[in-house]
């Protein structure tokens, strides 16, 4: 079986890779990048814990080909932080108790990443509906709305 | 045997010669949109090799205009996009909720309206609602371009009219006129999350008095493909959609049912809900329709 070269661009750094052209994004960002950051839950897109941002867009990269990346703009987990420390939403999911066992904080906080971006001003509603593909079997999702909440609040602070 | 393969064609005309190609050389393809469908089956009961054909850098199947007359929607935008297109969405509310309600807000970044009407399963949201506004399918083939009615295209469960040189370019929708309008509803017992119980199209036609001139309803997840219920279109056609015509059309969309008893619910209690939900969307449709 021949390898497919993909060349993209992962968190503002060019990166080119080699991999199989039914190998998933997730496979690929764990096994072959050595990005695990972004973790596997499901493999089925039941339950975020993959997300990753896609040219700004936020999807499952379980349900996504390698392949498919040639040419786009890649934001995992990775590359949320700032030079100088922590985002935002990574404090606010610190500081609001917003995770336990951590499984699938990365891919919420990517998921609230695309959030704020798109909608700096989310009501509640919106931001449960936005998270639904985001699963949690141990916080209960208050807190994490609480969170995001507080992301939004100090986003609009800072700007 | 072969293994997987990986292409992206940029054209319509690439496509089909790709298509073509592999099937006079006995490989096997399979046309990847979102991959929302396709990589779960790959991963659960269908592990075979093959060629995957990308239609998201396809242009044809990525144009959108919105004509006088008729709407073309491509078949690899994704339902997310859709949802961002103030104007399409204020025409096709229903069609354009329907591919609001496919899985999260991550399945929605990738998921098309064509992958979910190709991938033909009974319980497909977009389907119905394709079927209420009149949608028509373009098809192309080698010999040249096909338009098959929505209704006509799914065949059964999982399976279509689509020859393996074929693929699906996009949907030719009448741009509603007037006091036009249509609404899709399903029931499923989450808020989010979950595939229909049932689920029923409506699209609608009132003249300036508020009398309905035309209709169309379809319902889905009731039998193994999304059914045309004419008899509640004629229920709501000469009246005002008034409680009276609604019920008629939601006793003959329970009527034409066939559903299965499943883990989402019996035969009776789908009947009955299919019913309930033709009900709702119509008087949704005749609201919207009646505000424009
Ligand atoms: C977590 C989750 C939740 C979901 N929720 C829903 C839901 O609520 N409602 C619902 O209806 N579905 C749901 N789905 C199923 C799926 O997301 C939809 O059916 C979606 O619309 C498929 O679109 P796609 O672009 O991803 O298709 P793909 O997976 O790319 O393709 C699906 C099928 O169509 C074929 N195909 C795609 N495009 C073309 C084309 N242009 N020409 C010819 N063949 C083509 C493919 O070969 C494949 O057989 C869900 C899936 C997941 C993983
Ligand atoms: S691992 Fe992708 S959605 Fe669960
Ligand atoms: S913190 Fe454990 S799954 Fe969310």
């Amino acid at each position: 079986m021949s390898k497919v070269h993909v060349s993209t661009t992962i968190n503002d750094d060019t990166v080119e890779f080699l991999c199989e052209p039914h190998q998933s994004l997730l496979e690929v960002l764990r096994e072959n990048l050595g990005l695990t950051g972004t973790k596997e839950g499901c493999a089925t897109g039941d339950c975020g814990a993959c997300s990753v941002l896609v040219d700004g867009r936020l999807v499952c990269s379980c349900l996504m080909l390698a392949v498919e990346a040639e040419d786009v703009q890649l934001t995992t987990i990775e590359g949320i932080a700032g030079a100088d420390g922590l985002h935002v939403i990574q404090q606010k999911y610190l500081e609001h108790a917003a995770l336990q066992c951590g499984i699938c904080t990365p891919g919420f906080i990517v998921a609230t990443k695309a959030l704020l971006d798109k909608n700096p001003n989310p009501d509640e509603t919106t931001i449960r509906y936005w998270l639904a593909g985001n699963l949690c079997r141990c916080t209960g999702y208050d807190k994490i709305v609480r969170a995001v909440q507080a992301s939004a609040e100090e986003l609009a602070y800072e700007a | 045997m072969g293994g997987f393969a990986y292409l992206a064609p940029t054209s319509a005309a690439d496509a089909l010669a790709a298509l073509s190609q592999a099937a006079s050389a006995g490989t096997r393809t399979q046309m990847l949109a979102g991959g929302t469908d396709v990589l779960v089956q790959m991963r659960s009961v269908d592990k075979g090799p093959r060629t995957f054909v990308d239609v998201k850098h396809i242009a044809e199947a990525n144009a959108l205009h919105i004509g006088d007359d008729e709407v073309f929607m491509g078949a690899a935008i994704a339902s997310a996009e859709l949802n961002e297109n103030a104007e399409l969405k204020s025409m096709l509310p229903g069609l354009i909720e329907a591919a609001d309600l496919i899985g999260s807000t991550q399945i929605q970044g990738r998921a098309t309206i064509g992958g979910n009407l190709c991938n033909s399963s009974p319980a497909g949201d977009t389907i119905p609602a394709l079927i209420a506004c009149g949608a028509v399918c373009v098809i192309a083939s080698p010999g040249g371009n096909k338009e098959v009615p929505t209704e006509d295209f799914v065949t059964g469960v999982g399976t279509n009219v689509l020859q393996p040189t074929e693929f699906l370019v996009g949907f030719k929708i009448p741009r509603p006129k007037g006091k036009t309008a249509d609404a899709y509803l399903r029931f499923i017992p989450r808020t989010e999350m979950d595939i229909a119980v049932c689920g029923a199209g409506v699209a609608l036609t009132l003249d300036d008095g508020g009398t309905c001139t035309a209709a169309k309803v379809s319902i889905g997840a009731v039998a193994i493909t999304a059914l045309v219920v004419p008899d509640a279109a004629a229920a709501l056609i000469g009246t005002k959609v008034d409680d009276a015509a609604l019920a008629a059309a939601a006793a003959a969309s329970s009527a034409l049912a066939k559903p299965i008893t499943d883990k989402r619910g019996t035969v009776e209690y789908r009947k009955k809900v299919v019913g309930v939900l033709t009900k709702r969307a119509g008087a949704i449709a005749r609201d919207r329709a009646a505000a424009r």
